[in-house]
């Protein structure tokens, strides 16, 4: 994985001093609370309900083990020993002192992290697929393009006051394992017929109040132009995007707005007079990175087979691993969304543990993915049964990746000063309801996903089924959404009709999985069923 | 034809050896319909780009920030700056000591700030980048450059 040179770290160092200083004028009353708070959120600080909440950045979502360490130290050093794990594959933390939060990113430093544009209206941290260098279908890793755009990003002197917060992803296969077009710009990096690498640009999407499914705006750039039409996309953004009204102000709107046509043009223009200023790093930078990312020494004639007879493990392996394009090898998930538990959270032990596993079975590195999960990306097939062994013994062998209880959920009443409805114990109940009555196995794939307010933080209009907590006449409320999707045929889910309270929600849900098992050919999973079958048979069950 | 309210009697820093222009800035508009101004004012919704035919007799550009947190200004000056435009170009209003070291990567070369910044503060301010990732309107090398064997 990346690691930082001198220049990377005179870059962190700085921010760290700079942000000390900015807190010593705020504390000493030279910055108002106005003009404090686009620096602060700009190092991923938020004012929350009850304290302060630090977002760290995870940048593509990779981590070594020294610096997953050092996320448990923070989470016992700083805050109540535990932290929570984000859809961005950052982690936060929710009990944060103003004056700690220099010390915090000066820690962070340390072992090359940070909390730079965690938030805020700037290029937000970059995402990526969690199998990336692993994946059997990818055409190339995606992480040294998410650096090198990472580092453009950092401090962009012109794109540090956009209209709105901007979140960047790239891939590089088929299979879309990171919501690409939910984000204002999705990057999947293609080969095109003379087999060369460039890079294709999906511009608009996201999910917020109005959801859009981000547009193909160019098929391919050529990776010498990579920056360069970044920035023209930004600038067009940067110049037009709506001021005027907050919730109009993505870049989706704009593109919707202007028309994709107009906008590509715009973008065109921009590209065109950007040429020749000499903005575009030389590809032997992208070569440079790259070399951070080349396959760790794979043992070659590894054994194919493993050895089944202990059933709850035969069940984990079937559920929590994914292929690996190294024979002998697998890509495992570790699950946080144990029976009933809080989604993406982990405590400080847990923390440290899984940097330990990191370490010695996954070639020091370990991801987050945006399911608020950590993948150990290569592990042994013939020393999987010891890792299980030990992750089960800490709490951590949930065989339930992409089922029922697999949810994502944003933080929200219970922490977030947006939210309108709690998500944690909606989240919590489901798990346990699906748990005892023993059907999450039998579901198969089903995504839900849980926000606590419009923002969608929890991505409930991506989840096969969806749901979105509202106020209504100051009584928290549940919407069901069915049909949403974040993969290759991504879809937005469609509100069922009218909303429940916190057990008639969790009965809502189990009502549409019934439609499901009794509507379901073979072979099909929820999300198939219903895109067959349409609203009206659960709508019919749910309100009939 | 009515001058806008900024004159060199509020700017705080200026990074220039000419002598300042004399007279205040006209709005984009009054600008393109007269032919003898050599200041004008940008504010966040004109388009910069009106002036690239004209900047020969341009001398002074000031771009408004009514609020920092509007960044349409960064965009104008950085297109101000690839057109060639030589002149002095000066944020003026909302601009705020943590501004400082962006509006100078943007190519502004003075500063006229609403509210006087502290002194200190801001020769910090400006002098916190040692090194930048990215290329822009000033002439920096960018850190991608210095890695691949460009000096400083």
């Amino acid at each position: 994985m990346y690691r930082y040179d001198q220049y990377d770290q005179t870059m962190v160092d700085t921010r760290v001093a700079e942000f000390r200083d900015q807190t010593r004028r705020r504390i000493e009353g030279h910055l108002t609370e106005d003009q404090f708070k686009p620096l602060r959120l700009q190092n991923g600080l938020y004012l929350q309900l009850h304290a302060y909440m630090l977002r760290v950045a995870v940048p593509y979502g990779t981590l070594n083990s020294a610096q997953m360490h050092m996320l448990a130290t923070i989470a016992d050093k700083y805050d109540r020993g535990y932290g929570h794990f984000t859809t961005r594959q950052n982690i936060q933390y929710n009990w944060i002192k103003l004056e700690d939060a220099p010390d915090i990113l000066a820690d962070l430093a340390t072992v090359e992290m940070h909390a730079i544009q965690t938030s805020g209206n700037c290029i937000r941290n970059i995402s990526s697929d969690h199998y990336a260098g692993a994946a059997a279908d990818e055409v190339t890793d995606p992480r040294p393009y998410a650096e090198l755009l990472r580092q453009w990003s950092s401090f962009h002197p012109e794109f540090l006051a956009l209209p709105r917060k901007f979140k960047i992803a790239v891939i590089a296969s088929e299979t879309d394992r990171a919501a690409m077009k939910l984000h204002d710009i999705g990057i999947r990096i293609v080969k095109n017929e003379s087999g060369e690498l460039g890079a294709a640009f999906y511009v608009g999407g996201g999910m917020g109040r109005t959801p859009m499914i981000a547009p193909l705006v160019r098929e391919f750039v050529p990776l010498d132009q990579l920056i360069t039409y970044s920035e023209a996309c930004l600038r067009v953004y940067n110049r037009y995007g709506r001021r005027d009204n907050k919730y109009k102000a993505r870049i989706k709107i704009l593109v919707h707005e202007l028309g994709l046509d107009e906008y590509r043009r715009q973008v065109e223009d921009e590209f065109a007079q950007l040429q020749g200023q000499d903005i575009e790093p030389p590809l032997a930078e992208l070569e440079r990175i790259g070399e951070y990312f080349r396959d760790p020494p794979f043992t070659v004639g590894l054994p194919e087979e493993i050895d089944r007879s202990d059933p709850d493990f035969a069940l984990w392996v079937d559920r929590n691993t994914h292929a690996h394009k190294q024979p002998g090898y697998v890509a495992v998930t570790i699950s946080l969304k144990p029976v009933g538990g809080i989604p993406g959270d982990a405590t400080a032990a847990q923390i440290h543990l899984m940097a330990d596993l990191a370490r010695e079975y996954s070639f020091d590195e370990c991801r987050v993915t945006h399911a608020q999960n950590i993948v150990l990306a290569h592990v042994e097939k013939q020393r999987l049964h010891e890792l299980w062994s030990k992750l089960d013994e800490a709490g951590l062998g949930t065989a339930n990746l992409d089922l029922i209880g697999d949810i994502i959920a944003c933080p929200g009443l219970d922490y977030c000063s947006l939210a309108n409805a709690r998500s944690i114990p909606v989240a919590q109940k489901i798990s346990q309801r699906f748990a005892e009555n023993g059907k999450d196995g039998v579901l198969g794939e089903l995504k839900l996903k849980i926000s606590g307010c419009i923002n969608a933080c929890g991505h409930h209009h991506a989840g096969h089924i969806g749901i979105l907590g509202v106020d209504k006449k100051g009584t928290e409320n549940y919407q069901l959404l069915l049909g949403g999707c974040e993969g290759d045929d991504t879809s937005l889910g469609k509100i069922t009709g009218p909303g429940f309270d916190e057990d008639g929600i969790v009965n809502a849900v189990e009502t549409a999985t019934d439609v499901y098992l009794r509507e379901r050919a073979d072979g099909e999973r929820f999300l198939d069923t219903y895109r067959r079958i349409g609203m009206e048979p659960f709508k019919e069950a749910l309100y009939g | 034809m009515v001058d806008l309210a900024g004159t060199t009697d509020n700017v705080q820093f200026r990074f220039r050896d000419d002598e300042p222009v004399d007279h205040g800035a006209v709005t984009v508009d009054a600008f393109l319909d007269q032919s003898n101004a050599a200041a004008v004012r940008i504010e966040p919704g004109d388009d910069a780009r009106k002036l690239l035919p004209h900047l020969e007799r341009v001398k002074l550009v000031e771009v408004n920030f009514p609020a920092f947190t509007d960044g349409r200004g960064y965009s104008s000056a950085r297109i101000l700056r690839e057109a060639g435009y030589q002149g002095e170009l000066r944020a003026v209003g909302d601009v705020l000591v943590d501004q400082l070291s962006h509006f100078r990567r943007c190519g502004f070369d003075s500063f006229a700030p609403d509210q006087p910044l502290n002194e200190e503060d801001a020769q910090r301010a400006f002098a916190t980048w040692p090194q930048v990732y990215q290329a822009a309107a000033d002439d920096r090398a960018p850190i991608w450059a210095l890695r691949h064997g460009r000096k400083a």
